[in-house]
C-alpha cells in the first residue's frame, strides 16, 4: 500500500492526520458550507449585510417552502425527471443492444463502427448545435421535453456503446458459445445469457447517464425555453432572475436542484464509483 | 424428371435468416443505435461543415461565401481572445490531475470513517455545472463574498475576481477545477487500490521511498488512471461552457469568452443569429478536438490489438 499506512507512523503523526481530515474537508467544501448556510438565513441578515455571521434566524422551513410552493421550481424539477428518466432507459437499451453486437460478434467493420461511437462522445457540442436545433425545428419538437430526450438518447449511446461492449467483452466468451452450440437463438443469447449478466454494467450507466442529463445546461438552453419543458439547470437561472440578490432564495433553489443527483450519488455510491472509473485499472 | 426420384437428402429447408443469423443480428442490435446516432451526431457534424460556408440567420433564404466566414475569422478579435482563453483552460484545466493524485494520497488511508471523507470529496463532481458556477460567483463577491471577507481576515484588500478582465478567466478555471480535481482523485483513488503491494515492498526493501517511490513505482502503474484522466479532463476543458454563461456570461468587455461559448453568442443570443459564422467557429473548436480524439482513439485501437 502506498503511502505507508498512517498505523505504522508516530502516534503524533497520527494524531496530526487525523485533525488534518476533517479540516481539509471542510476547506475543500467551504464554497458549498456558505450556500448551505445563506439557504438558511432570513431575508433581513442580507439587507443588513450580516452575511457570514451567525444566522438571524432559523429559517429553513420558510426559505425551502418559498422554493417548492411559490415558485415555478416544483415545475422544473417535474420536467427534469421527464427528461432525465425516457433517457436513461433509451440509452442503456439502445447501447446494451449495441455493445452486445460490438462485444460478441466479429465482423469486418466491428472497430469502425465502435470508433465512430467513441469518437462521436468526444465531439464539441457546438459543432452539432445548428443542425440538432434545426432538425428539433423541422420536426416540430422545439421547445418540447420529447426533442431533448431524443437528442441525448442519441448522444449518451456514444458514451454508453463504448462501456457496454467493453463489459461484454470481459464477460467469459465460452458462456456464449455454450448456448450455441445448444442452438440458442441469438437474440435469446442476448436476452437471457448476456442481460443478466450485465446487470452491474447496467445499474452504473443508470446512474451515470441520470447524472449527466440531470445536470445539462447547454442543450437545455438550445432546444428549450419557459417553464413548460425546461429542465431545473435551465429554469434556475430565471428562478435567480425572478428573486433577484435574494441570496437566501437563491441558494436554496440551488441545493433543491442539485439534489437528485446527490441522492442518486449517495445511494448508488458503489455503482456509481464502478462506472466512472472503468478502465482506470487493469 | 430423375431427380425427384431421388430420396431428399439436404437438411429441411431453413429460411434465410436462419442461415445468416451470425451475420445479420449484429446489423439487427446495432441498428437503433446507429440510426439514431446517424441523424444526431454523425450528419450533423457534416451539415455543420456546409452550414460554415453559408452567411445564414436561420430563417431566411442561405448565401453560399465560401470561405467568407473563415476569413472573416481571421481579423475577429473576440475570436483570437477566445482562442488564448481556450488554451488558458486546457493548461490550468490539466491541474486537475496532479491535485487529484495529491487529494487521492491523502486519503488512501484506513482509519475509521475514511470512506465517508472519500465521498465527500468527490461529492463536488455530481453538482451541475450550474451549481458549481452560481456557488463560486457568490464565493467570488466583490464585497459580501467568502473569499473577499477571508482576504480581510488577513489584511489584504478585497478583491472583484470576476470583474476583472485578466482575473476572470482564472477565476472561472478555478471554480472548474473543483469538480474536475474530485473526478481525478476518484480516478486514482481506484488506481491505488489496485497498485502490487508486492512491487511496494520489494521497492522498500530497495530503499525506496517518498517521492522516489511514487516517481518510479507508484506512478508507473497508475497508467491507465492517468490515461483516463487526461482524456476527460482535455474534453472538459474545451466543452467549458456552463461555468462561463452562468458567472460571467463571457464579459468583463467579453475576456472570458472561450471558443464554445464565442459560437452560441454568434448562433443564438442577443447579439443576433449567425448561423454560418458560429459553425465556422464550431468547426475551428472541432478541427482543435480531433487531435485530441485521433490520439485518444490511435491509443485505445494500440490497447485493443495488444489485448487479442
Amino acid at each position: 500500500m502506498f503511502p505507508r499506512p498512517i498505523q505504522q507512523a508516530s502516534p503524533v503523526a497520527q494524531t496530526a492526520y487525523k485533525t488534518l481530515l476533517p479540516i481539509a474537508l471542510i476547506m475543500w467544501l467551504l464554497p458549498l458550507i456558505a450556500v448551505a448556510m445563506f439557504s438558511i438565513k432570513p431575508a433581513s441578515d442580507f439587507t443588513q449585510g450580516n452575511y457570514w455571521g451567525v444566522p438571524g434566524s432559523f429559517d429553513f422551513f420558510k426559505n425551502y417552502g418559498q422554493v417548492f410552493f411559490n415558485s415555478d421550481m416544483p415545475r422544473y424539477m417535474l420536467n427534469s425527471v421527464l427528461i432525465t428518466v425516457p433517457t436513461v432507459i433509451g440509452a442503456v437499451a439502445l447501447s446494451a443492444m449495441a455493445g452486445f453486437a460490438l462485444g460478441i460478434y466479429k465482423f469486418k467493420s466491428n472497430l469502425w463502427v465502435f470508433f465512430m461511437f467513441v469518437a462521436g462522445n468526444f465531439v464539441p457540442f457546438q459543432i452539432l448545435m445548428v443542425p440538432v436545433r434545426d432538425l428539433t425545428l423541422d420536426m416540430g419538437l422545439y421547445n418540447t421535453k420529447t426533442g431533448l430526450v431524443l437528442f441525448h438518447i442519441a448522444f449518451q449511446t456514444g458514451f454508453c456503446t463504448l462501456f457496454m461492449r467493453n463489459f461484454i467483452r470481459a464477460l467469459p466468451f465460452p458462456l456464449i458459445e455454450a448456448a450455441r452450440v445448444e442452438g440458442v437463438a441469438e437474440w435469446r443469447i442476448f436476452w437471457f445469457v448476456v442481460l443478466p449478466l450485465m446487470k452491474p454494467a447496467l445499474a452504473a450507466l443508470a446512474v451515470l447517464i441520470f447524472t449527466f442529463i440531470w445536470n445539462d445546461y447547454f442543450w437545455a438552453i438550445v432546444l428549450t425555453q419557459g417553464p413548460d419543458a425546461q429542465p431545473v439547470t435551465a429554469g434556475i437561472t430565471s428562478f435567480n432572475a425572478q428573486f433577484r440578490a435574494a441570496y437566501h432564495l437563491m441558494s436554496a433553489g440551488s441545493i433543491v436542484a442539485a439534489l437528485p443527483p446527490v441522492l442518486m450519488f449517495f445511494l448508488m455510491q458503489k455503482h456509481f464509483i464502478a462506472g466512472l472509473t472503468l478502465g482506470a485499472v487493469k | 424428371m430423375t431427380v425427384t426420384a431421388l430420396p431428399d437428402t439436404t437438411p429441411p429447408k431453413r429460411g434465410w435468416y436462419k442461415r445468416n443469423e451470425i451475420a445479420v443480428t449484429p446489423w439487427l442490435f446495432l441498428a437503433p443505435a446507429i440510426l439514431f446516432f446517424a441523424v444526431y451526431v454523425i450528419i450533423p457534424i457534416f451539415q455543420s461543415f456546409s452550414i460554415s460556408l453559408y452567411d445564414w440567420d436561420g430563417l431566411g433564404e442561405a448565401e453560399f461565401v465560401g470561405l467568407g466566414n473563415y476569413v472573416e475569422l481571421m481579423d475577429d478579435s473576440a475570436f483570437e481572445v477566445s482562442l488564448w482563453n481556450n488554451l488558458k483552460w486546457l493548461l490550468f484545466y490539466l491541474l486537475a490531475i496532479p491535485a487529484g493524485l495529491f487529494i487521492a494520497l491523502f486519503l488512501n488511508q484506513t482509519v475509521t470513517g475514511i470512506r465517508i471523507y472519500k465521498s465527500l470529496f468527490f461529492f463536488p463532481f455530481v453538482l451541475s455545472q450550474v451549481v458549481v458556477g452560481l456557488v463560486f460567483a457568490w464565493f467570488y463577491l466583490p464585497n459580501e463574498g467568502l473569499l473577499s471577507n477571508m482576504l480581510g481576515w488577513f489584511g489584504f484588500e478585497p478583491i472583484n475576481v470576476l470583474g476583472d478582465p485578466t482575473l476572470a478567466t482564472y477565476g472561472i478555471i478555478a471554480a472548474g477545477l473543483w469538480p474536475q480535481t474530485a473526478y481525478c482523485m476518484i480516478l486514482y483513488l481506484t488506481g491505488l487500490n489496485a497498485v502490487d503491494p508486492e512491487q511496494v515492498e520489494a521497492a522498500r526493501l530497495d530503499g525506496a521511498k517518498g517521492w522516489k517511490m511514487l516517481w518510479y513505482v507508484i506512478i508507473p502503474q497508475l497508467k491507465p488512471a492517468t490515461f483516463i484522466a487526461f482524456v476527460v479532463t482535455i474534453i472538459g476543458a474545451l466543452r467549458s461552457f456552463d461555468l462561463i454563461s452562468i458567472m460571467t456570461n463571457g464579459g468583463p468587455f467579453g475576456q472570458t469568452r472561450v471558443l464554445s461559448f464565442y459560437m452560441f453568442e454568434k448562433a443564438l443570443s442577443e447579439y443576433g443569429f449567425r448561423m454560418g459564422y458560429g459553425a465556422a467557429i464550431a468547426v475551428v473548436l472541432f478541427l482543435i478536438m480531433l487531435v485530441f480524439i485521433a490520439y485518444f482513439l490511435w491509443s485505445m485501437y494500440q490497447e485493443d490489438k495488444g489485448a487479442r
